[in-house]
């Protein structure tokens, strides 16, 4: 069931759009912000809701990276894997998160604190290499300055 | 002409970092231009005209003339309506960092151009389509918005006059493809960001089938400094017939890696050299990607060229959005290359066989290549595919800008390349 709030939220959406299946992004996302990711339950909720079927939502949702149809960790990591990034030491980066959390790209670690994910350039080339965690954007990056991020995020 | 800054774009922008709020905007000027079009009796041809004369081209890349794809709007009592305007703001090309720049610190110049250039298409609505990964530009670009609701700039009878607009904020599930024209218009509609047949072109068959312009952050922010100074003053800003600023941007292993507006037709050498400081201590220039992922690698022989739409094709690259990617004797050209095929063989949304199987095809090739198993006969095979990739070959753009880079490495780093075959191995590994 979605609740009161998803409701709201994804009606307050809907009305930007001259058809209703228009907002099915937006309402996913929706959810994904109460929730954290989108469940088979959720997307057949909003599904039903849109006047959709599950499967047309399904190919909308498979389609777009920031549309989680697994479970993610409390924090979602997502480093920068393109070219500016890659030429300033993605690789590096990338072995330090993976040996210090455990996981590989796509993983979660084991007490659900953290997903790694690999994220096309977030336009932080400036300040390559770069990663978000969760809503936050982290530039100039080297092993230290990961290891003082990931700490603030329980 | 009339005088005005010769940085019109970041003119407001504060070292801080800080947004400039409405009230900020105003008093530098801000919504002069939407009060000149709406009280000043112009007509919407007439801003069309304005943006024409000041030959406004396309800022996210491809450089198309602004005011021509404003005059293919139908207008008047018996157009489809409504009409809409989007702003693309997906900014996800690699290696371009310059339209987050605009919205998270002065979004207002943004929405200053939206309402003016949906005034000229007759707009009813707008939307700016934001890449999801833009926190920070979303949550200032919203208040913005509310903030200019609140100053009757949006919405109904704006300031008076009879002209309405509505403007919403969309934030995007993610992928490339939803920066292309026509997979924008799928994605905003809910659906799929695959890209659609042309024609129709989106000015006449756009978003819900109705009358659609499609412009780039950069490019509209030009457009209240074009109203107010003219196209004259907008030409002289430029060193080229490409008139204007441009945001030029340098990554890479270069001194100072940064973001400037300079004189269109400013020289690659001078972005490089004076303002990202050159190379870093201990490196060597090789090469540069002089606009993004997709445009063609560029070497020492043209770094004179002047960057703007006429003098890159020239050269056989393009400025496309200007910012550019540096490549140092340090780094492999034929991992820039696997890295940037990666990229576009995972954003490939599938639609078109040259793009799909081509670039999974080649991006194995390169890392084969990487791995030390490389064959005599990869390179023949991966410039073929690049051949293969159009343009003319796909529904969009995704699978030629792909290309793009792809053969120029194979032009200007074939021994690399060939190294790595004969040697069976990474030279930089």
């Amino acid at each position: 069931m979605l609740s009161a709030d998803e409701i709201s939220e994804i009606e307050a959406e809907a009305v930007h759009y001259p058809r209703r299946d228009a907002v099915c992004i937006d309402a996913m996302r929706i959810v994904q912000r109460h929730r954290g990711w989108v469940s088979d339950e959720s997307l057949h909720d909003i599904a039903a809701h849109l006047g959709m079927s599950v499967t047309d939502l399904d190919s909308v949702a498979t389609f777009y990276n920031l549309i989680f149809r697994k479970p993610v960790g409390r924090h979602v990591i997502m480093i920068c894997d393109s070219v500016s990034c890659w030429i300033m030491g993605y690789d590096r980066m990338r072995e330090h998160l993976g040996t210090r959390l455990g996981v590989g790209l796509g993983e979660t670690t084991p007490d659900s604190r953290f997903t790694l994910l690999p994220i096309v350039c977030l336009g932080c080339c400036d300040r390559a290499p770069a990663m978000m965690v969760d809503d936050d954007l982290h530039g100039d990056l080297d092993v230290q300055k990961i290891d003082r991020a990931l700490e603030s995020y329980l | 002409m009339t005088s005005g800054t010769d940085k019109p774009l970041t003119k407001n922008i504060r070292p801080d970092g800080s947004v400039v709020d409405i009230r900020a905007y105003e008093q530098a000027g801000g919504y002069q231009a939407v009060r000149k079009v709406l009280h000043g009796g112009m007509t919407p041809s007439a801003v069309t005209d304005a943006v024409k004369d000041a030959n406004l081209r396309g800022r996210g890349g491809a450089g198309f003339p602004t005011g021509q794809k404003w005059s293919f709007v139908p207008l008047g009592k018996d157009a489809p309506t409504p009409t809409y305007l989007i702003c693309n703001a997906d900014e996800m090309e690699p290696g371009t960092f310059k339209d987050r720049l605009l919205m998270e610190r002065d979004p207002h110049q943004l929405i200053e151009g939206m309402i003016i250039a949906g005034f000229a298409i007759e707009a009813d609505v707008a939307y700016i389509f934001l890449r999801g990964e833009y926190v920070l530009a979303a949550e200032r670009l919203s208040r913005a918005i509310a903030e200019a609701y609140d100053a009757h700039y949006l919405g109904k009878n704006i300031l008076g006059s009879d002209y309405s607009l509505e403007l919403y904020l969309h934030l995007s599930g993610g992928r490339y493809m939803c920066g292309e024209e026509t997979g924008l218009l799928n994605a905003l509609e809910g659906k799929r960001a695959n890209p659609r047949s042309k024609p129709p072109f989106p000015p006449v068959v756009g978003l819900f089938g109705k009358p659609t312009v499609v412009n780039n952050v950069e490019t509209l922010c030009c457009v209240p400094h074009i109203i107010n100074h003219g196209a004259a003053w907008f030409h002289a800003l430029g060193r080229t017939q490409d008139a204007g600023t441009k945001l030029f941007g340098a990554s890479g292993k270069v001194k100072r890696p940064g973001l400037w507006e300079l004189p269109m037709g400013t020289t690659i050498r001078e972005i490089l050299e004076e303002h990202a400081g050159g190379m870093r201590d201990g490196v060597t220039f090789r090469g540069l990607l002089p606009g993004g992922a997709s445009t063609d690698f560029v070497t020492e022989e043209h770094l004179d060229t002047p960057m703007d739409f006429t003098a890159m094709a020239k050269i056989g690259s393009r400025m496309g959005t200007g910012t550019m990617i540096v490549l140092d004797d340090q780094t492999c050209p034929v991992g820039m290359t696997w890295n940037l095929m990666h990229f576009f063989a995972q954003e490939s949304c599938g639609w078109c066989t040259p793009c799909w199987s081509g670039l999974g095809w080649v991006e194995r090739i390169l890392k084969s290549m990487e791995e030390g198993k490389g064959q005599q006969g990869d390179l023949d095979k991966l410039a073929s595919q690049a051949n293969m990739w159009g343009p003319g070959a796909t529904f969009c753009a995704l699978a030629p800008g792909a290309a793009e880079p792809l053969q120029s490495a194979l032009k200007y780093f074939r021994d690399d390349f060939e190294r790595h075959i004969c040697e069976k191995r990474c030279p930089w590994r």
